[in-house]
């Protein structure tokens, strides 16, 4: 397996250095940035495979260092890591074209895991994010714009569910009789409507619930 | 009662502001207004004087503030001057926009500390000096009302052509007048703000103080614990995001809260972690009571007995029923082995759902983790 170069992007210097001595050998630690200059520049300077980007930063957050660094047409892939579990943060950093979301309490192996699977171009939720797209698509009853983009199929809400029940993928492959392949497509094709869906609903579901 | 410390005549004003809960400066004024206005302040002063009684005290010889004595005196003089000027010795309309502007800006200026008066007379300099175009016109103003009013004195019979020179004066004095009220105005307004701010800071501090110092001594001294100090940061944690981001909801009313009270009550009682995600949410009814029990004895099973390192509870209302999973991926257990008397699944978890027309699933194997389902239907909004 080859390793995946990965650039630290966090204004914690505590966390960053936990963060790497977490990591598994499979992953290398080529860099870290602690605000969104540093971390534009980095990025285009040292090309990683996966960004573990903070969401909250001096200079706009993480979301502006996504609109500079993926506006630029770099083929970077990020995967946003914070201690916020707002609905506001969560929807509007994977909008902003990160492929997965996890809250900084997740352990060494899951983050290792959860690195290696955005790497891959698949997409990574973390039980609550699940439990907000679930809650996005299901609070209106609006007839949906783009019935393919603003609506989730059946398979992908099972899978949703599943998730947001706390299932690994090899779990939830398991309990649907799915290839764990299969499982990643359905989760990459919800990203894929998260970030492609112009239903404003979306970003207003957001930030009317600023719940934890 | 009349004080003797700090009376500025005979401190019939102060003990009857004491009385009324007002500053005493309001009563002052008062008093010298009436005085000048048809002289009935003199009277209630000299009645007051006699019927209240002085208050007892070691020292003889209370001090009186003569400071204030001649401001009030200088007061009641420039008052009665500009009342005599302007023709509204005996009460007129036109005395009381004066009065009470006057009494005003002196309440305002009477009230404010030491360091704002400075700041006030700088700031009011600076002001007339800028304005000075508007402070030229109401001299203007009032000095050819005063003029013209000594011309009308010749001839008295014509009475209106008084009034309108009276007018004239207030309206330059008005004119003078009024950007430095608006600044006190302003200034007063600004204090405001900055004390309301000042109030909330002090909350936050407070609530840090109680709440996250309090659990950080708590994890020093429990350092040898590693369980304690999770089950601590986690509690704080949950206190912290609930006091920043959660809008206040009654663990009474609805369902998600009462499912995240149950959850945060049982982490903090068994120290395992219990993840929660919600979506949707209802009013509580009989059954929905009934399931939030059945959830909390499910999450208590994963704490004690699974020894799983964390706790997975998903909760889904839907137009219809209301469901919630409970998994943890600890040792599990053969359903059939559990004796018809343990009270905690059969009877808490199965049983109430039943009895309340839900159903519980309980899928589990040894190795395999264990996981619960509670469905119940919905009747509330």
């Amino acid at each position: 397996m080859k390793t995946v170069r990965v650039l630290i992007v966090d204004d914690h210097r505590l966390f960053r250095s936990g963060v790497r001595a977490e990591l598994g050998p499979s992953i290398q630690v080529v860099g870290e940035a602690e605000d969104v200059e540093s971390a534009v520049a980095t990025i285009a300077e040292l090309e990683p495979d996966v960004v573990l980007l903070d969401v909250h930063m001096p200079g706009g957050g993480g979301v502006e260092v996504l609109r500079r660094v993926l506006g630029s047409g770099a083929q970077v892939r990020f995967l946003a890591l914070s201690v916020s579990d707002a609905a506001e943060d969560v929807i509007g950093v994977i909008r902003g074209g990160a492929r997965g979301y996890v809250t900084k309490t997740i352990s060494g192996a899951e983050l290792t895991d959860a690195i290696t699977r955005v790497a891959d171009g698949d997409a990574v939720f973390s039980p609550r994010l699940a439990g907000f797209v679930l809650d996005a698509f299901a609070s209106t009853e609006a007839p949906p714009i783009d019935p393919e983009l603003d609506s989730l199929t059946q398979r992908e809400r099972e899978v949703l569910r599943l998730i947001a029940r706390g299932y690994a993928y090899k779990e939830i492959a398991k309990e649907l009789f799915i290839s764990v392949k299969t499982v990643e497509t359905h989760v990459s094709s919800v990203l894929r409507k998260l970030q492609l869906s112009n239903r404003h609903e979306l970003s207003r579901w957001a930030t009317a619930r600023r719940l934890v | 009662m009349r004080p003797r410390a700090g009376r500025v005549v005979a401190g019939v004003a102060q003990g009857a502001a004491a009385q009324l809960r007002l500053d005493p400066v309001v009563l002052r004024l008062a008093f010298v207004l009436l005085t000048i206005l048809d002289g009935v302040g003199v009277v209630a002063y000299a009645a007051l004087w006699m019927f209240t009684a002085t208050e007892q005290t070691e020292h003889p010889h209370g001090s009186r503030d003569w400071g204030q004595v001649a401001a009030y005196g200088l007061l009641g003089f420039a008052f009665g001057a500009l009342a005599l000027v302007s023709g509204a010795a005996a009460g007129g309309l036109a005395m009381w926009p004066i009065a009470v502007g006057g009494i005003g800006s002196l309440i305002l200026w009477q009230q404010a500390e030491p360091g704002r008066r400075q700041k006030w007379m700088t700031s009011t300099v600076g002001r007339v000096r800028a304005t000075w175009v508007r402070s030229g016109i109401g001299l203007l103003l009032v000095g050819v009302g005063v003029i013209g009013f000594l011309a009308a004195q010749d001839q008295l019979a014509q009475a209106s052509t008084g009034l309108v020179f009276t007018a004239v004066v207030l309206g330059g004095v008005a004119l003078i007048a009024a950007p430095w009220l608006a600044g006190l105005w302003r200034e007063l307004q600004k204090e405001r703000t900055e004390r309301i701010r000042q109030e909330e800071r002090a909350e936050v501090a407070a609530h840090v103080h109680d709440s996250v110092l309090h659990t950080l001594t708590l994890i020093q001294r429990a350092a040898h614990d590693p369980r304690e100090v999770t089950r601590l940061a986690r509690s704080q944690e949950r206190d912290l995001r609930n006091w920043l981001y959660m809008p206040k909801q009654d663990a009474d009313a609805t369902l998600a809260a009462a499912v995240r009270r149950a959850a945060a009550e049982e982490e903090d009682a068994h120290g395992v972690p219990i993840e929660i995600v919600c979506v949707g949410d209802c009013d509580l009814d009989d059954g929905l009571r009934a399931m939030v029990h059945a959830t909390r004895q499910s999450m208590v099973n994963a704490a004690k007995y699974s020894e799983s390192p964390v706790v997975s509870v998903y909760l889904e209302v839907e137009p219809g029923e209301a469901t919630v999973f409970v998994r943890d991926r600890g040792k599990g257990f053969v359903l059939d082995d559990v004796p018809d008397d343990r009270m905690g699944i059969r009877q808490s978890i199965i049983g109430r759902m039943e009895r309340f027309g839900g159903t519980a699933r309980v899928k589990t194997a040894p190795g395999e983790g264990t996981e619960i389902t509670l469905t119940m239907k919905r009747t509330t909004p």
